[in-house]
C-alpha cells in the first residue's frame, strides 16, 4: 500500500530513488548539494539499498562516473544544483549524445555572483539546450512521481536520454509536505528492468565515444533530435501508465480554470501553487482568468500550448531566469517562438519574477496579472517587464 | 563497415555512435589531412627504427628492403619523424595537387 507522510521533498526524492533500485549513484557532497544524495549515500551505508555509492571528486568527475554507469547497462542517479550543475556541464551534453539514460534531479539555484543558494532557474536554463529531457515539477509528490517516471522514459529502448527532474531548490527542496509514497510492488510493475541494447561488455565489445569527421557529424546530431522529439510519446504514455496504477496525472502544459478564459498566467515551478491561489481569488473578485504551467521542458510541447493557450487574448509568462542582454525570460522567448507564426495568438507579456530566493506572494501574482493585462492593452517599451526590483 | 561515412544517413547512425564493428581507425584515411609527405635517402639509414616509435599515426613500418617507412594513406605528414631520424634520412617536402 502506498502511504501518505510528512516528509522533506529531498528525502521523498531519495526514498523515490530507492524503490526504483538503481545500480550506481554518483554525487558530490558539499553545498550546493541537497538532502537527495544525502539521505541516499545514508540508505547504502544502511545496507537499505544495494547500490554502489560513488562519492567523487567534483560535479564534472559525477557525471562523468554516471556516463561510464549507463554505458555498462546499470540503472544510474544523481543529484545536483546551480554551481554543480554549471562544472558538471560540459559532461551534460556528453549523456545526452551518447544516449546513456542517466537520471538527475536538479535542485533550482541561482548561479552565482552574487553568491546564493536560493531558487531560481538560471542554472536550469543553462543547460537547456544539452539535449537531455527535462521536466519540471511544482510540488514534492510531482517531484517523487516524476522521479519514478524519469527512469521508465529515460531507459526505454524507444528513448534511450538521460532524463533531469527539476524541482524548485528550498522553495521544494527543504519543505515538509505530504507525499504520497508508492508502493514497492507498484513502482515494480511500473518499471521494467533497464535493458541497455549495447552496453560495454568484454564478450561482445563496443567503443564509445568516439570521434566523427564533418562527413557524418550533422547526421549524428539530427539523429540526436529526432529521437529527442521521438520521445514525447512515450513520456505521454508513461504518464498515461503511471495515472493508471497510481492514480496521479501529468500533463506536458498543465491546464487549470484556464478553458474559455481571455487571461492567461504562464508558471514554471513551485511559485505556480502560489499563482493558482491568486487566480483563485481575482476570478471571486470578477476577472476572467486562468493558468497554464510548463510541465514538459524538453522536448517542448508545442502543440500542447498552442492548444492551451489559443482562446486567450492575453498571455503573461512568469520566468526566474534573465537571458542578459537578450528577450528577457527564456520561457516567454521560447513561448513566443512557438506562437509567432500562429494566425490567431495571445499578447504574450513576459514578467522576470523570484530571482535568488525572493518571495512572489499571491498578491504580487494579483498585481502582475492586473499590470499585465493593462501592458498588453497599452503595450510597453520594455522587451519584458521585471517585477519588484526597487528603484 | 556497410556503408562509408559519405554514403551513411542519419538513420544509419548506431544509438549514440556506438561503434559495433572493429577497424574504424584502420578504415579511416588519415593521409587526407596531409600538407607535407616524409620523403627518404635510405643511404643514410642505420634501420634503427627510431622514426617508427616517434610516430604518432603509427603509420612507419619496414619496406621489403627493410628500410623504415610510413605508409602514406595514414601519414598526417606531421615530421615528427624527420625531427627525430639522427641520421636525417627523411626531408619533409610539400605536398603538390
Ligand atoms: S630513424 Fe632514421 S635511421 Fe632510424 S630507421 Fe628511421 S629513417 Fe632510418
Ligand atoms: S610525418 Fe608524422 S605521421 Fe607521417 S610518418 Fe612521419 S611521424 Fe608519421
Amino acid at each position: 500500500m502506498a502511504t501518505r507522510i510528512g516528509v522533506e521533498v529531498s528525502i521523498a526524492v531519495a526514498d523515490a530513488v530507492k524503490l526504483c533500485n538503481p545500480d550506481v549513484i554518483a554525487a558530490y557532497p558539499i553545498t550546493p548539494q541537497t538532502h537527495i544524495v544525502e539521505h541516499l549515500a545514508e540508505l547504502v551505508a544502511n545496507g537499505e539499498l544495494d547500490a554502489e555509492y560513488i562519492p567523487v571528486e567534483s560535479e564534472h568527475s559525477a557525471m562523468s562516473a554516471c556516463l561510464g554507469s549507463a554505458a555498462t547497462g546499470a540503472r544510474t542517479f544523481t543529484a545536483t544544483a546551480s554551481q554543480g550543475l554549471a562544472l558538471m556541464n560540459e559532461v551534460v551534453y556528453v549523456a545526452s549524445a551518447m544516449r546513456l539514460p542517466v537520471i538527475m534531479a536538479v535542485a533550482n539555484r541561482s548561479l552565482s555572483a552574487p553568491l546564493s543558494i536560493w531558487c531560481d532557474h538560471s542554472d536550469m536554463m543553462s543547460v537547456r539546450d544539452t539535449g537531455w529531457i527535462q521536466i519540471i515539477t511544482e510540488n514534492g509528490q510531482q517531484a517523487v512521481d516524476n522521479t519514478i517516471i524519469s527512469f521508465r522514459v529515460g531507459e526505454d529502448p524507444q528513448v534511450l536520454l538521460p532524463v533531469m527532474v527539476h524541482l524548485d531548490g528550498f522553495n521544494l527542496t527543504h519543505v515538509v509536505e505530504p507525499i504520497m509514497i508508492p508502493d514497492q510492488a507498484e513502482v515494480d510493475k511500473y518499471l521494467p528492468k533497464n535493458r541497455f541494447p549495447l552496453p560495454l561488455n568484454p564478450d561482445k565489445p563496443v567503443a564509445m565515444g568516439g570521434f566523427a569527421a564533418p562527413a557524418i557529424f550533422m547526421e549524428t546530431k539530427w539523429a540526436q533530435e529526432v529521437n529527442i522529439q521521438n520521445s514525447k510519446k512515450v513520456i505521454l504514455q508513461a504518464w498515461d501508465e503511471f495515472n493508471k496504477i497510481f492514480g496521479r496525472k501529468y500533463e506536458p502544459i498543465e491546464k487549470y480554470q484556464s478553458d474559455g478564459a481571455k487571461t492567461l498566467i504562464l508558471t514554471v515551478g513551485s511559485s505556480g501553487e502560489t499563482a493558482s491561489v491568486a487566480v483563485d481569488e481575482l476570478k471571486k473578485e470578477g476577472m476572467d482568468v486562468g493558468q497554464v504551467r510548463i510541465r514538459l521542458w524538453r522536448p517542448f510541447p508545442f502543440e500542447e500550448l498552442r492548444e492551451a493557450v489559443k482562446g486567450a487574448d492575453v498571455l503573461i509568462v512568469m520566468d526566474r531566469a534573465i537571458s542578459f542582454g537578450g528577450p528577457g525570460g527564456p520561457i516567454a522567448s521560447e513561448v513566443k517562438a512557438a506562437l509567432y507564426n500562429q494566425a490567431k495568438k495571445p499578447n504574450v507579456v513576459n514578467y522576470v519574477i523570484s530571482l535568488g530566493g525572493r518571495d512572489t506572494t499571491v498578491s504580487d501574482f494579483k498585481n502582475i496579472i492586473k499590470q499585465g493585462v493593462g501592458i498588453a492593452e497599452k503595450g510597453s517599451k520594455n522587451e519584458y517587464e521585471i517585477y519588484g526590483v526597487r528603484g | 563497415m556497410a556503408k562509408s561515412e559519405n554514403e551513411m544517413t542519419w538513420k544509419d547512425v548506431e544509438i549514440g555512435c556506438i561503434v559495433t564493428e572493429p577497424g574504424g581507425a584502420k578504415a579511416y584515411e588519415s593521409g587526407t589531412w596531409r600538407s607535407q609527405r616524409p620523403t627518404y635517402n635510405f643511404n643514410k639509414c642505420i634501420k634503427c627504427g627510431l622514426c617508427s616509435l616517434y610516430c604518432p599515426e603509427g603509420c612507419i613500418d619496414k619496406n621489403k628492403d627493410g628500410y623504415f617507412e610510413a605508409d602514406l594513406f595514414y601519414c598526417k605528414g606531421c615530421g615528427v619523424c624527420a625531427r627525430e631520424c639522427w641520421t636525417k634520412v627523411i626531408t619533409m617536402v610539400e605536398e603538390v595537387e
